[in-house]
């Protein structure tokens, strides 16, 4: 049985599952007790599991990274909260030098099983340090795992594999997917961490999006489809370790490609995907350049109308689309 | 029982004797074995300070857990960690605590409850709080110990860690191993805090200052620590005054401070405290300490062969251990 539920809603009922089920899994984080997380998202948890398994932390970002290593270590399965993805720059020595290194430095005598949720992206007028997409950070640190789930049903699924995981893993989530609703199913189900999806099929054009942009890119192939260019949209869900396999499939199919992410163009998620399809058997078939479109090279701007523009909008993606589809290699 | 001995027995001095023994046996080899090319890499020598790892460690049980520092030799085998698997980590080999992909800097023997020195400066202290909450949420009866040096007091990790121990009451023992350098900056021009366990105050928690020199006064600080930890009463921070003889790692060539300097401290040797308490209470008499230092050498003799006989790492399994 399915029932539509927003994206936060999904997350919540994972946390709440993966509570039910395991004395080891609790949550902790800024304000995700009796505030009930910055965003909503953990609302209730606190009332049902009480202060010891939903704990308020100071605001202190590099001990929350610390105690979700040192507890998953020891035998928890923590899931710490970092309150906005800019903050996730004060957590980065225990992320990325102790959390992501030390199964490999202790001769994979350990592990070090903890989730770190943390909502990114622009789109809500807060500005500079409050709409940070860092996702391709982490991509580049071995030992960390990064999931960007773009629909409700995939954030239920995926953050309950992501717990199970016993790795450490880096979920993105986005703001404004956060009251986006989609059928989701009940009980406790996972969504095996990388295996990239199609999203829907098409001929003539290849997107590969994450996150909000999946969903940009999806409207975006509704409006292109009437004018007759049939988009294939491949969500990818795991950054890392990625899945590229259906990513090559569709690019061999379609022979082209646009790439969409919301973080800035320089050092994104985007380049990776770009050389990854470059030296797979997809260059043979492709027929046209291989594009990105991604945030512009600033920070996110307060301005609306400035931080619109700063990251790909539905008519941003179907003008690249339609441009490419016309191109010729 | 000698209260004058901290209340431990002749059997338990005679081990933790040993221990500061092959302690300093063990990283006087790896310096040898390292200027003979055998051993690559940096690596950073505790001696001078075994009073403050055989000290603290002797008061733990073994299914406590101890986090580490890169100057971490002392605190393993402090732990209960063998020599012969340290020395074949030291040599890069398979057999080595972490299969030779850890090294010096971050040898580690979980079996015995340590999860490993650290190559960052205030690197275990922020785990150390999860460590704690793990074993406070699990209601296991146990602690953990986190050695750092004077150095990281001022790493901004430190703060959240200790804050976060205090609020949360967590069985956690700070122990900051005050050797008076960080790398070449001096502790007094790092801090304008003369007694680091000063700090402990701005967390509303006990902090105690001993001389990390004296065997029996480090145990006995620690036990109370301990003691409070397991009671439930919280984090204690733990300052041991100590002195490293050699520089901070094999690059160095000790400009920062006088020779006199060092010589001072050697006459304040650890060991030689020990002895000398242990013999003047007729606990220890000339044939069973030399027996001892023998029993030590054979012990790294033993240790070495094994490293050099121990096969190196298979170059196929080079990606293994990035992911479980």
């Amino acid at each position: 049985m399915s029932r539509e539920l927003t994206y936060a809603e999904a997350i919540r009922e994972a946390i709440d599952l993966a509570m039910a089920r395991d004395e080891r899994v609790f949550l902790f984080g800024e304000d995700v007790g009796v505030y009930g997380g910055a965003f909503g998202v953990t609302d209730g948890l606190y009332q049902k599991y009480g202060p010891e398994r939903v704990r308020d932390t100071p605001i202190s970002e590099a001990i929350i990274a610390g105690v979700a290593t040192g507890a998953a270590l020891t035998g928890m399965r923590p899931i710490a909260e970092i309150q906005f993805m800019d903050f996730i720059t004060l957590s980065m020595e225990q992320l990325v030098l102790q959390a992501a290194k030390l199964r490999f430095m202790l001769g994979g005598k350990v592990e070090v099983p903890f989730v770190l949720r943390t909502p990114a992206g622009a789109g809500t007028g807060a500005a500079a340090q409050h709409s940070e997409s860092l996702e391709n950070w982490f991509v580049h640190v071995p030992g960390l795992k990064v999931v960007m789930p773009s629909t409700p049903a995939d954030a239920k699924g995926l953050l309950l594999a992501a717990i199970e995981d016993p790795n450490p893993v880096i979920f993105v989530e986005h703001k404004l997917l956060y009251r986006t609703k989609g059928s989701v199913p009940e009980g406790y189900y996972t969504t095996p961490l990388s295996q990239s999806e199609v999203k829907r099929s098409g001929r003539d054009l290849t997107i590969v999006a994450t996150s909000l942009m999946v969903v940009r890119a999806l409207e975006a192939a509704t409006k292109l489809a009437e004018e007759g260019i049939e988009v294939e949209v491949v969500d990818p869900r795991t950054l890392k370790p990625l899945d590229a396999d259906p990513i090559v499939r569709s690019v061999s199919k379609t022979g082209r490609v646009l790439i969409v992410h919301e973080a800035v163009k320089t050092g994104g998620f985007g380049g990776e995907l770009a050389a990854v399809i470059a030296e797979s058997e997809a260059f043979d078939y492709l027929d046209a350049p291989i594009r990105r479109l991604a945030g512009l090279d600033i920070p996110v701007p307060y301005n609306r109308e400035l931080e619109r523009r700063m990251v790909p909008q539905v008519e941003d993606i179907v003008t690249a689309a339609r441009r490419l589809v016309r191109e010729a290699r | 029982m000698n209260d004058s001995l901290a209340g431990l027995s002749p059997a338990r001095l005679h081990e933790l004797l040993h221990q500061m023994l092959l302690i300093r046996a063990f990283e006087e080899s790896a310096e040898q074995l390292y200027l003979q090319g055998l051993i690559h890499g940096t690596m950073h020598l505790s001696i001078g300070q075994e009073g403050s790892a055989v000290g603290a460690c002797a008061a733990l049980r073994p299914t406590d857990y101890i986090l580490s520092t890169h100057r971490g030799h002392g605190h393993c085998i402090a732990k209960g960690a063998r020599a012969d698997q340290m020395m074949a980590e030291f040599f890069g080999k398979e057999t080595g605590y972490c299969r030779g992909r850890g090294g010096s800097m971050h040898i580690a023997d979980v079996t015995t409850g340590n999860l490993g020195a650290n190559g960052i400066v205030a690197g275990g202290v922020p785990m150390a709080a999860g460590v704690g909450l793990s074993i406070q949420m699990q209601r296991q009866d146990r602690v953990v110990l986190v050695f750092f040096g004077d150095g990281a007091t001022n790493e901004g990790a430190f703060h959240e860690s200790l804050n976060l121990a205090a609020i949360w009451n967590l069985p956690v023992i700070y122990f900051c191993e005050n050797n008076q350098y960080a790398m070449s900056m001096a502790i007094a021009r790092a801090s304008k805090v003369e007694k680091l366990s000063d700090r402990a105050a701005a967390y509303g928690i006990p902090g105690v200052t001993v001389d990390g020199n004296d065997l029996l006064a480090v145990y006995a600080a620690t036990q109370a620590a301990v003691t409070r930890a397991r009671g439930g009463e919280g984090p204690t921070l733990i300052e041991a005054r100590t002195y490293r003889w050699k520089g901070h790692s094999k690059s160095d060539k000790q400009r920062y401070r006088t020779k006199e300097e060092v010589k001072e401290w050697q006459e304040r040797d650890p060991i030689a405290r020990l002895v000398q308490r242990m013999m003047a209470a007729g606990i220890l008499t000339e044939d069973a300490f030399t027996q001892l230092q023998a029993q030590v050498e054979t012990e790294i003799a033993a240790a070495i062969e094994f490293a050099r006989n121990s096969p190196d790492p298979d170059p196929a399994t080079i990606l293994e251990g990035v992911y479980a």
